[in-house]
């Protein structure tokens, strides 16, 4: 697959390491990016703040370009020039006048056939997280991230539309590729301030540090981005943040492109890790080590649950036999009984009768324990589990086979369900731990 | 006198003044029923005198001048939350943005933001790319605050995330002409 690269002008400064780890990104996952040829500044927030024509004529400059190359799509990773590109695409779709003004300035015709995407749409729709989690060498196991989508990713919905613009989740399926736990939170899409931190700090900062601290306080260890505004103002203005509002944050801020590059086996230098001012290194070395011991853990764990259901499944057989050898002796004895008086036999009938009818009510238990499974599978999970991420392992673990030899069990014996929920989760955790190793 | 609002029907030049702005944003402020949803999710609606629900309410009334004289459009970080979240579909972000660029053609502005635009622009026009350390310097002395952001210089320069040197293009004289000619369709747009 090839797209057209528009680089912009923060990848030859602040946003350097974006850029070098665009390009191992690209690498690694076997899809070719060519820069667009001579490509101009997109005018960002001051061309559309300035005059309207001309915040649509330059990126309409660089489609051109891409027009002329022959390359439709353009992948544009940083998030207010992908918005920019995005409307004009727009506008010269769908306002012909405009249009015509617009071709005018430039001197030339447009075909309006482009598509600028971002980042994460190519990762996710275009190359697929399967894709990624096959490169992954040093999953990113324990790694605790917010991961920020901030403003022009997701709005407004008609220029982008790629992942939903109150709760995406497009970079939370890549982390998660990763091996990471992305955490849930509620700022992933409120702006970090964006030129105001720089223009006017007194609105910016506030809201910078509103970001931040709803990160920390979700539980994140570390911000992941994929735009390099939003990154110089996390990464390089959170130390002044952290003076201004008396609060240590010491929160590492990483570009989508850098974890994707080092968890499929890049050298920290090859994206420029050791440019952020967040020092950034330290928490992928103690990942790697609590990673490793996570995986550790939950393979011992699932063999000593394999060890026991052998152990069990044993028993059961030997109970079985001996079960199936009493009750053959037992039918030897009534059929002679039944041969020395015939009135015997309506009475056992009716015998036989009682717990049929008690197993058809058991039935109905199971059913309405499967249907609850269904219906509210955490509420059930955290019946069986009492740790509540292992309850919502269980859950991801559930196909209908689980669900209905747990409520079987449900009904017979709550302690035999507990432990076959418990080993359940123990295998989901070595299948999880078999795919990032 | 001064604290009173005239709230007789606008007058012509107000109804038209209006008519443009809505054309120019693509959207209709008549659409508004002032639930204050875009005001509750405004990120930057602290800082502003007036929220976008009163700003949109100046329109819905004619009160132009107070619309376009707030500080509000210039706070505005243009997060399009607002026109994301409108139950009725206005796009008051655009709104916002139509709204700067006409206060600007007034001469009204945010002299920080108007300052930070203007130094961007003339990299862009000069150059055809931004130039980031020479932007933040010739803000800042514009500005008269030649020691923000100081601490921050020296050590963009020493991990090579700040070049000392403008990257200029190939298609300069292009991007002069594209600016003049912007500048000759001049306000109608």
């Amino acid at each position: 697959m090839k797209f057209a690269y528009y680089p912009g002008c923060a990848s030859e400064g602040s946003g350097i390491e974006y850029h070098m780890s665009m390009e191992r990104t690209a690498d690694i996952l076997g899809f070719e990016i060519q820069e667009l040829e001579d490509w101009n500044c997109c005018g960002a927030t001051s061309g559309h703040n300035t005059d309207k024509l001309l915040s649509v004529a330059l990126p309409a400059r660089n489609l051109a370009i891409a027009e002329r190359s022959g390359l439709n799509m353009v992948v544009a990773p940083c998030a207010a020039c992908y918005s920019r590109h995005r409307y004009a695409e727009h506008t010269i779709q769908h306002d012909p006048e405009m249009r015509r003004k617009v071709e005018q300035v430039l001197e030339l015709d447009l075909a309006g056939s482009t598509e600028t995407l971002s980042i994460l749409d190519v990762l996710v729709n275009k190359i697929g997280t399967e894709t990624i989690a096959a490169k992954v060498v040093n999953p990113m196991t324990t790694m605790k991230a917010a991961c920020y989508y901030g403003c022009l990713l997701v709005r407004p919905v008609e220029h982008t539309g790629f992942d939903d613009p109150e709760d995406p989740q497009t970079m939370d399926q890549i982390m998660k590729a990763l091996g990471a736990d992305p955490i849930d939170w509620s700022h992933k899409t409120e702006c970090c301030g964006a030129a105001l931190v720089t223009s006017r700090p007194d609105v910016g900062n506030p809201m910078l540090y509103r970001v931040l601290k709803d990160a920390k306080e979700s539980g994140a260890e570390c911000l992941v981005t994929a735009c390099p505004l939003c990154m110089l103002n996390l990464d390089m203005r959170q130390a002044a943040i952290e003076k201004q509002f008396g609060e240590k944050l010491a929160l590492p801020v990483y570009y989508i492109t850098e974890l994707l590059a080092l968890a499929c086996g890049d050298k920290p230098s090859q994206v420029g890790l050791e440019k952020h001012f967040v020092e950034a290194g330290t928490y992928l070395r103690t990942i790697q080590v609590r990673g490793a011991e996570a995986r550790a853990a939950a393979e011992k764990a699932a063999q000593e649950a394999a060890e026991k259901a052998r152990a069990k499944a044993e028993a059961a057989a030997a109970a079985k036999a001996a079960a199936a050898a009493k009750k053959a002796a037992k039918a030897e004895a009534a059929s002679k009984a039944e041969s020395a008086d015939g009135q015997a036999a309506p009475a056992k009938e009716a015998a036989a009768g009682k717990p049929a009818a008690s197993a058809d009510g058991d039935q109905k238990k199971i059913d309405a324990f499967v249907a609850a499974f269904n219906k509210n599978p955490d509420k059930m999970a955290a019946k069986l589990v009492a740790d509540e991420a292992q309850a919502g392992i269980l859950v991801s673990a559930l196909d209908d086979k689980k669900k209905s030899k747990l409520a079987s069990l449900m009904v017979k014996d709550m302690e035999l369900a507990k432990k076959a929920a418990a080993a359940y989760v123990q295998q989901e955790l070595k299948k999880q731990g078999e795919c990032q190793s | 006198m001064e604290n009173s609002v005239l709230l007789s029907p606008a007058d012509n030049h107000q109804k038209a003044l209006i008519r443009k702005l809505e054309q120019e944003a693509g959207t209709s402020i008549s659409l508004c029923y002032q639930c204050g949803k875009c005001t509750a999710g405004c990120p930057a609606a602290f800082a502003m005198d007036f929220p976008p629900r009163q700003v949109i309410r100046m329109l819905q009334l004619g009160l132009t001048d107070m619309a376009l004289n707030s500080n509000s459009i210039w706070i505005c970080a243009s997060c399009e939350t607002c026109s994301s979240r409108c139950p009725r579909g206005v796009d008051i972000a655009s709104l916002m943005d139509t709204m700067r660029r006409e206060a600007l053609k007034r001469g009204k502005t945010d002299k920080k933001v108007a300052a930070f635009n203007k130094a961007f622009l003339s990299n862009v026009k000069n150059f055809g790319r931004t130039f980031e350390a020479g932007l933040l310097l010739r803000h800042n002395l514009v500005t008269g605050q030649p020691f923000k952001d100081m601490e921050l210089g020296l050590p963009m320069l020493k991990r090579g995330k700040a070049s000392p040197l403008p990257h200029m293009i190939k298609g300069r004289q292009e991007m002069k002409k594209i600016f003049e000619r912007v500048d000759q369709f001049g306000g109608e747009q």
